[in-house]
């Protein structure tokens, strides 16, 4: 009756996500006094989940899920929660976890809480906090069903290091229905994603055309961020829309969100109210950004970006 | 082609958010509804498919009276029937068990919903009616086309996105990008007046337990106030970051 956590991995290695639902997975079960299952799919060498609090890996290795495959993945956590006999499964908040997760909360019959950002408040009844209206406010949610999947929001919980060790099990779950076949797929592949990433550097229209994100690359490289816009400025074509965050677009829960010529609408700061710390640079004193973020500094990104990247630089040298 | 289209009846974005009874409920009072961004995506996907290959498009909300006048709007859009199921919207998987079991009976080709709506966030109402009414399903779908019973769409991924083939029937949890938002429409006189001769059908509520409820609410602590930093000091920029903040 062990926890179960699905630990989402690429190209044969874990994830940093992998980490920080393992870490979330070990508090649940501490508090329910039993010990983590993890299920890994496709990774080679799975004994560093014992540092974030698994006990025992269900090593899955099946060449049909080698890509992302939402019915499949769910199929293959489902069975192995079955096996295990858990009541509570966690996974992350990544966009394919989110994919799966109502498939899997309909195999299991369980009653499924996302985007949670603290460990239970209660075990009996299974009590969750979460953020609702878009960020808006707080909801403590009681799962209610016997088996509860609980998704935990990127970046809230952290990764907490644990010294026991995990052993593993090879897995073979029986997967028949695939339903959709990845055709192919467009990534940047050397860039981190604005899901993954710790800190993510964002422009506004405040930055006046394409041609002037050289700087917001630059300072994102300096930084080992991601970039990420403003929605008007996907919709003029500027960037794509996969960076545009916000209430229509990406949420954004990192531990530090830049904000440039971005004045800070209610839409935009909906998505990005997640994020732990966040720093505006703008030229109008009384654009909103300046009273959702923490720290500001009044003035043209033109002059101040870049001499905020020279400083990096050498900042980043003598550390 | 028939299309069942989800609408979510949501507060606009800019409503303030309070609550009542003991912060357990939301409270409505002042609070201007509308069609769920995400929904209002794929309603506009289904007017294309209506336009173009003649598809039939029903929307479908699970709640109170009071979202009649958002199914109205969606009528007046150019839906071409409506449906209320006549319970509150008290959970995702409840909502999901209304929709699925409308789904089923009505015998749909293509279910729209939007991959979540901006009240409760819980993104799982369009994969759950995928599971349970054993459709192929893909979220986050930014492109969809359909030729006879086979279906090619595009998917956002974390960094990128992904084309991939399935076929009918199918849900999808749609968003933006499935549409130009340019092309977003709004309703006008004649569809207001139209909309008014158009079935709204109102269901009587499936059984279904309460997979999850909401105890209660709570905002946000209120900021500290913004440290400002001048222009021309962006070192003390660099050591708050590092030293108070501890994020760099
Ligand atoms: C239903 C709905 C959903 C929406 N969803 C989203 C969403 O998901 N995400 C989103 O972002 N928006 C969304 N919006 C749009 C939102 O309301 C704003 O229009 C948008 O966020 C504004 O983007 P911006 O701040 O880049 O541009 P602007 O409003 O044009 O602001 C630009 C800012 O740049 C500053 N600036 C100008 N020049 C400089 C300079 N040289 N240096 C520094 N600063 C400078 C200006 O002072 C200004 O504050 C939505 C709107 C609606 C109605």
């Amino acid at each position: 009756m062990s926890v179960l956590v699905y630990t989402e991995s690429e190209q044969g290695k874990f994830k940093k996500t992998a980490f920080e639902v393992a870490s979330y997975a070990k508090a649940v079960a501490t508090q329910l006094g039993t010990t983590v299952t993890a299920v890994a799919l496709n990774v080679d060498d799975t004994s560093v989940l014992g540092n974030y609090g698994v006990d025992k890996v269900l090593s899955i290795k099946n060449a049909a899920l080698e890509k992302f495959n939402a019915n499949g993945y769910a199929e293959a956590i489902k069975q192995a929660a079955e096996k295990e006999g858990t009541k509570v499964v966690v996974v992350s908040s990544s966009a394919n976890s989110k994919y799966l997760a109502p498939l899997l909360a309909v195999g299991l019959n369980a009653g499924y809480a996302s985007n949670v950002i603290e460990a239970p408040t209660s075990t009996s009844p299974f009590t969750v906090k979460r953020p609702a209206f878009t960020n808006k406010a707080f909801e403590t949610l009681q799962i209610n069903t016997d088996i509860k999947i609980v998704g935990v929001s990127n970046n809230s919980f952290g990764i907490v290091e644990d010294t026991g060790s995990a052993s593993a099990e090879d897995f073979s779950p029986s997967i028949s229905n695939l339903g959709v076949t990845v055709e192919s797929v467009d990534k940047a592949t050397d860039k981190v994603t604005i899901a993954d990433a710790d800190i993510v550097v964002s422009g506004g229209r405040g930055l006046k055309g394409p041609e002037n994100w050289g700087m917001i690359e630059e300072l994102a490289d300096v930084l080992g961020a991601a970039t990420a816009c403003s929605k008007p400025v996907s919709d003029l074509g500027w960037r794509p829309h996969g960076e545009h965050v916000g209430q229509t677009g990406k949420p954004v829960a990192s531990n530090l969100y830049i904000a440039i010529g971005i004045s800070g609408a209610i839409q935009h700061l909906a998505g990005i109210n997640a994020s732990k710390v966040k720093v505006v640079i703008n030229t109008d004193p009384e654009a909103p950004f300046f009273k959702a973020a923490d720290y500001g500094v009044v003035g043209d990104a033109f002059e101040v970006v870049p001499q905020l990247i020279e400083k990096l630089k050498t900042f980043k040298a003598q550390q | 082609m028939k299309i069942l289209v989800c609408i979510s009846h949501v507060p606009d974005t800019t409503s303030k958010i309070n609550f009542t009874d003991g912060d357990t409920k939301f409270d409505t009072n002042g609070v201007q509804f509308v069609i769920n961004p995400n929904d209002e995506f794929g309603l506009t996907r289904a007017m294309w498919f209506k336009e173009k290959q003649g598809a039939h498009v029903t929307v479908v909300n699970v709640g109170g009276a009071e979202t009649e006048p958002t199914l109205r709007k969606a009528l007046a859009i150019g839906a071409d029937a409506a449906i209320r199921v006549n319970t509150p919207a008290s959970d995702g998987f409840s909502v999901a068990k209304q929709i699925a079991n409308v789904a089923k009976e009505g015998a749909y080709d293509l279910v729209i919903a939007g991959r979540e709506s901006i009240d409760y966030n819980g993104g799982m109402v369009p994969g759950m009616i995928a599971g349970l009414i054993q459709a192929n399903f893909v979220n986050n779908c930014i492109n969809l086309d359909v030729d006879g019973t086979s279906v090619k769409a595009i998917r956002e991924i974390d960094g990128g996105k992904e084309t991939v083939s399935t076929s009918l029937p199918l849900v999808i949890g749609g968003q933006k990008g499935l549409v130009e938002e340019s092309d977003l429409r709004i309703p006008n006189m004649r569809g207001i007046m139209m909309a008014r001769q158009k079935p709204l059908t109102v269901l009587e509520p499936i059984e279904t337990s309460t997979e999850t409820s909401s105890v209660s609410f709570e905002k946000p602590a209120p900021k500290g106030a913004i440290k400002l930093v001048s222009p021309d000091n962006l070192d003390e920029l660099i050591n708050l970051l590092h030293n108070e903040a501890k994020v760099i």
